[in-house]
């Protein structure tokens, strides 16, 4: 195994036998980084120098004892969650050139834990796209093929793991921006409960339905990423207070008790039929381990998801957008006729198509007029997508779906049209209205291309979703398969 | 649900986000589109049902009041685009 495939767990074993040095990973990971990114583009800002330093600290955490499991591990940042010191642009030209005087929570804490950061990845902008397609700067491909799209938002997380450039990344997902790139790359992917890891520092795009969460190789992976980042932050007010449990006691490898549920919903007749038939072959894994599988369940509300998500997401997108005014930091146009007309120069210029596009659609369903048949009206079937996954986890510990409709699309087969964009994320997109946890993680391949299965439980269920993925995972071998690169 | 040219500018204007013509004409076809897609909605009955805003049940979440120190002002302006003498710069606000 080359050292830029290892997993944490493996990487932490050689180090802690001091079979491997840090400086020796980073080094690795650099190398690979060179080798390959001239044909991921994963990365928006490398920050090797900082690297091989934060690489000679942690190897002096290993010599005195007090190396943490992610102590010296080679990881990737979205460019959303703020670095200190370091660019943060959100891949937008609005923040092409902003520089955070401060940390986000989860980047403090992984440094507080001894990361060894190598850069800042590529994203749609503001988070706001399924491809990365909609960064400002250039687009990421996939490694499994680099004619076709990472997924998105974060697909430059999700590209640089599985290209090998880190070890683990964070990304953030609003509607699938987890998920689904890490279905679309092979690797495991969790979009925690809402409240669970703390948002502060994340620059917001909708407020309701944010959450920052780990791409790693395995599910042991995931839960020692999720250990470093959870937990009650005092900044973040919508942050849950409550102790954090120890997520790798979770991970026992049978399913003996387990009810899992196959919602019909999410395997409609118009499913890429590989999809399906991997989906399928999984689940019987999955019973093989011990657990019992409901085939009668049923989630009538799914197709009302996507139209409530693209209420709701963009409504709360065109207020924290607001402050984007090219007066405190940012882009800002200058020498217009008035205050106002420099303000909306400074938006036409620095915001992108699909950005303006939400903006439009959230200003729209905000207004005077139009606020209760569509906000308030999409805020109400929210309630109900809400109840009706309550109801079924009084059945079933976790559900059962594919991560997406397809395997990953070409670059530039969607961009000219927004809706069917927006449907690459119709089964990612509820779990985010409902603030319930969900894990992807690899299944199988349709022609070589990656198929991700996702597993979905009720609020702060993280524990079971874990310990599933991990059976799941020391019974097939999809998750050890490299890209061809 | 079509949208005007009109109502496009309107929306644009509550946004400060300006817009160029063709911009106008793009985002009233697609938005007119999208709204179209959005009334599926209207057949769901929800005069019942009451609206969720946050998943989460907290409220009026508030901490210690203690002294610490923030940022400094060197900092804060680091990024501003105008800064000037230690304020941020702006185009006059208010008009004759």
């Amino acid at each position: 195994m080359p050292a830029h495939y290892l997993t944490i767990a493996q990487a932490h074993h050689l180090l802690t036998r001091r079979e491997l040095s840090c400086q020796e990973l980073v080094r690795a990971a650099l190398e690979r980084v060179s080798s390959v990114e001239g044909r991921v583009h994963a990365f928006v800002t490398l920050t090797e120098e900082a690297a091989l330093r934060s690489a000679d600290q942690a190897e002096a955490r290993f010599r005195e004892g007090t190396a943490t499991p992610l102590t010296g591990i080679p990881d990737a940042i979205k460019d959303n969650m703020c670095t200190r010191g370091i660019r943060t642009t959100c891949c937008s030209r609005m923040l092409e050139s902003f520089v955070p005087p401060y940390d986000a929570t989860v980047v403090a804490r992984l440094k507080a834990a001894g990361m060894v950061m190598v850069g800042k990845t590529n994203m749609d902008e503001f988070a706001m796209g399924s491809s990365t397609e909609n960064s400002a700067f250039f687009p990421t491909h996939n490694p499994w093929d680099l004619e076709r799209v990472p997924g998105g938002s974060s697909g430059g997380s999700a590209a640089a793991v599985a290209a090998g450039e880190v070890i683990y990344s964070l990304g953030s997902d609003t509607g699938g921006s987890i998920r689904q790139p890490a279905g679309f790359c092979s690797l495991v992917g969790l979009k925690p409960t809402y409240g669970v890891v703390s948002r502060y520092g994340l620059v917001a795009f909708a407020s309701s339905l944010d959450q920052i969460g780990p791409f790693t190789r395995t599910v042991e992976d995931c839960a020692l990423v999720l250990q470093a980042i959870a937990g009650h932050d005092p900044r973040d007010s919508t942050s849950i207070p409550r102790p954090l449990p120890d997520y790798s006691k979770a991970l026992v490898p049978d399913l003996k008790g387990l009810r899992l549920g196959v919602p019909r919903e999410y395997f409609p007749p118009e499913l890429e039929p590989g999809v399906a038939e991997v989906l399928r072959e999984a689940i019987k894994v999955l019973e093989g381990l011990g657990a019992r599988v409901e085939w009668d369940i049923s989630l009538p509300t799914t197709p009302y998801a996507l139209p409530t998500y693209y209420i709701i997401a963009p409504s709360e997108c065109s207020a924290n957008l607001a402050r984007y005014d090219g007066v405190k930091f940012g882009y800002s146009a200058q020498g217009g006729a008035s205050m106002w007309d420099d303000m909306e120069k400074t938006r036409q210029h620095g915001f992108g198509p699909e950005v303006k596009r939400r903006i439009m659609l959230g200003t729209y369903a905000l207004s005077a007029g139009y606020y209760d048949a569509y906000y308030l009206k999409a805020l109400r079937v929210r309630t109900l997508i809400r109840r009706e996954l309550e109801l079924a986890f009084e059945r079933c510990d976790a559900l059962i779906t594919p991560t997406s409709p397809t395997v990953p699309f070409r670059l530039g087969e969607k961009v000219a049209d927004p809706i069917q964009m927006y449907l690459s994320d119709i089964f990612t997109i509820p779990v985010n209205i409902a603030g319930i946890p969900a894990l992807t993680l690899p299944a199988g391949f349709v022609g070589g291309l990656p198929v991700g299965m996702q597993l979905l439980g009720k609020a702060l269920s993280e524990e079971t979703l874990l310990r599933i993925g991990h059976a799941f995972q020391q019974a097939t071998g999809w998750h050890r398969r490299p890209p061809p690169l | 649900m079509a949208l005007t040219q009109e109502e496009v500018r309107h929306i644009a204007r509550l946004a400060r986000l300006g817009l160029s013509p063709e911009e106008v004409e793009r985002l009233r076809e697609q938005l007119s589109s999208i709204l179209e897609h959005f009334q599926v909605l209207q057949g769901l009955d929800t005069s019942q049902v009451p609206p969720t805003a946050y998943v989460v049940p907290l409220t009026s979440v508030c901490r210690e009041d203690q002294p610490a120190p923030s940022f400094s002002r060197e900092d804060i302006l680091a990024n501003a685009p105008r800064p000037e003498e230690g304020y941020f710069r702006v185009q006059a606000v208010l008009e004759e």
